[in-house]
């Protein structure tokens, strides 16, 4: 089902006219308006006139995540904060947060692009949505939502956790359609089944899974237990939200970008050089729409491929390949954003050294599993178990206060992590097939 | 009167124990006392040995965490309600025991129980004004 057929199903040369337009307007008013772009345009000479076609938009320079925390909260903001009707945050790694803000027609915008997704994997106006992505300052919950809403279906706005109360209100709701991360809704079915619930007799016929990398087996194992097609979704909070793209129920291969909102381009992570569709590179997004926060070729850091070819579907946008993997060493676990320089930084402050340490991620059953390993040096060592336990919970406790992630820490002996010739390994992530 | 002890970080793992002992004991070093506690991930090895020194260094040298910590050792009377004896003295005057094990020796008619406490200073008045017999250091390596 296309929501949009007048702009999804656009013909390439018509989508490019359309997007040069867009982008020769947003590039004039970042221009105008926000002093960190006037600033970088300024430094390597370039001029929104300057661009004639859409190949001339590598002449830009990046924005990286560092320039919204630099600006925080609102220096990247294009429009006076009197239009700005909402603000969300990512969850702030290493200290504050990255701040995104929408004017009215910002929501409209996203609205409309969550309505395209959910249309993409079938939920219809008569659906009833279950919404179990978290509701706050992260996108997910309010971007599902509204996008429900506006395609007319009936949304539950009952946001991430409280499994035994999901399952109740699925059944008694007769949910048709579950938006939530894939490995919530794999764990959803190991409590339904020890609640003696089959899911695969449920109303439930549509899962909508994004906010974390999954793989084709997975979604397999969900559709089997579930019963359920079940198609992925990609966004990121600095781009608009979820909505950035999405999968067809038809084809679920790839996710098409909602080009006529986001210029994508893929570049090498290294040299910041454009690569061609079809080989794995960096995700980098323009947003040629967004009023309140515009970007600039805002580097992702997630790598991917980009499939040119027509889908099945009829939709005429580019589709994204499963994320690969990251540009720099962050981790997904259940959901949340971990770089290893934030335990370092963790780890550091105690006496402050900074001992060897591995992350082990791994996932036991559905859900992903954290071990830290941490080498038990002269300066940590006490002759008392009920000391090191302590500094073991310690660093345990602080990591789940200050990332949000539970983990288990495991003390070794010095030198029992291997020690690399170059950078240093400092993570093992066993979820990778 | 404080008996220096090594302790050593190990990991369970099947072989660490022996690699320990084995490195003293190529070095000629002599183990008077032992204790491991252990947890699921790792597990401490306390020593009491001939040449603590000797030993702290040995087993720095070859890569394990060691420590270095004065406990006591005190001789405790070798009949029944001997040891409660000792425990009774230490806990009218508050004095908390980390831990403890038993040192294979005797001395005269009495049972050698190394003693771990916080309050090192304190424990050491404590014991010797209720008539207990501390062991010096020297005696004990030199058993």
């Amino acid at each position: 089902m296309i929501w949009n057929e007048d702009f999804e199903t656009l013909p390439r040369e018509a989508l490019e006219a359309l997007q040069l337009n867009r982008l020769r307007a947003m590039l004039e008013n970042v221009y105008a308006r926000v002093p960190f772009y006037k600033k970088q345009f300024d430094e390597v000479g370039v001029k929104p006139e300057n661009l004639k076609t859409l190949k001339d938009l590598s002449k830009f320079p990046f924005t990286y995540k560092q320039d919204l925390r630099d600006n925080y909260p609102f220096g990247m903001f294009a429009v006076p904060q009197e239009q700005v009707v909402r603000i969300h945050a990512s969850s702030g790694t290493t200290g504050k947060p990255t701040v995104v803000g929408y004017t009215r027609r910002d929501i409209d915008t996203w609205s409309e692009l969550m309505a395209r997704t959910l249309s993409g994997a079938g939920v219809g106006k008569g659906d009833v949505m279950q919404n179990a992505y978290g509701y706050g300052l992260f996108t997910g919950g309010l971007g599902a939502h509204y996008g429900a809403e506006k395609i007319g279906a009936s949304v539950i706005p009952i946001s991430g956790g409280n499994s035994k109360r999901q399952l109740m209100i699925m059944k008694d709701f007769g949910s048709t359609a579950i938006s939530c991360t894939p490995s919530y809704a794999l764990n959803l079915y190991e409590i339904a089944k020890e609640e003696g619930i089959d899911m695969r007799e449920l109303p439930i016929k549509v899962g909508v899974f994004g906010a974390e990398p999954w793989t084709d087996e997975m979604r397999r194992d969900i559709e089997e237990k579930w019963g359920i097609d079940a198609v992925d979704i990609y966004g990121l909070s600095e781009i608009i939200g979820p909505g950035v793209a999405f999968e067809c129920v038809e084809a679920k291969k790839g996710m098409h970008i909602n080009e006529d909102h986001f210029i994508v381009e893929t570049i090498d992570p290294e040299t910041g050089e454009v690569l061609p569709f079809g080989e794995p590179g960096e995700l980098v997004f323009t947003t040629i729409t967004k009023e309140a926060i515009p970007l600039v070729r805002y580097r992702t850091r997630d790598i991917t491929i980009i499939e040119k070819e027509p889908c099945k579907c009829g939709r005429t946008f580019v589709r994204m390949n499963k994320v690969a993997g990251r540009s720099d060493d962050m981790l997904i676990i259940r959901g949340v954003n971990v770089f290893p320089s934030q335990i370092e930084s963790i780890l550091v402050d105690r006496k402050g050294i900074l001992p060897h340490y591995l992350l082990e991620v791994d996932r036991d059953g559905n859900l992903d599993t954290l071990e830290v390993k941490v080498e038990v040096s002269e300066e940590l060592f006490s002759d008392e178990i009920k000391n090191l336990q302590t500094l073991a919970k310690s660093i345990e406790k602080d990591i789940k206060d200050i990332i949000g992630v539970t983990c288990r820490v495991r003390l070794v002996e010095p030198k029992s992590i291997a020690r690399s010739e170059g950078k240093a390994q400092r993570v093992i992530d066993k979820r990778k097939k | 009167m404080k008996i220096g002890q090594i302790s050593v970080f190990i990991e369970n793992e099947s072989g660490r124990l022996f690699e320990v002992t084995d490195l003293l004991g190529k070095n000629n070093i002599n183990i008077r006392a032992l204790s491991l506690a252990d947890t699921s991930d790792f597990g401490i090895l306390r020593l009491i040995v001939n040449d603590p020194d000797r030993a702290y260094t040995l087993l720095k040298e070859n890569d394990f965490t060691v420590g270095r910590t004065e406990v006591l050792a005190i001789e405790v009377p070798d009949d029944p309600g001997g040891l409660a004896g000792v425990l009774g003295v230490l806990s009218e005057n508050s004095l908390n025991v980390e831990y403890m094990y038993a040192l294979v020796e005797t001395s005269s008619d009495c049972a050698v129980m190394i003693f771990r406490f916080d309050e090192t200073d304190k424990a050491i008045e404590v014991l010797k004004g209720a008539g207990y017999t501390l062991m010096e250091g020297k005696k004990i390596y030199e058993i």
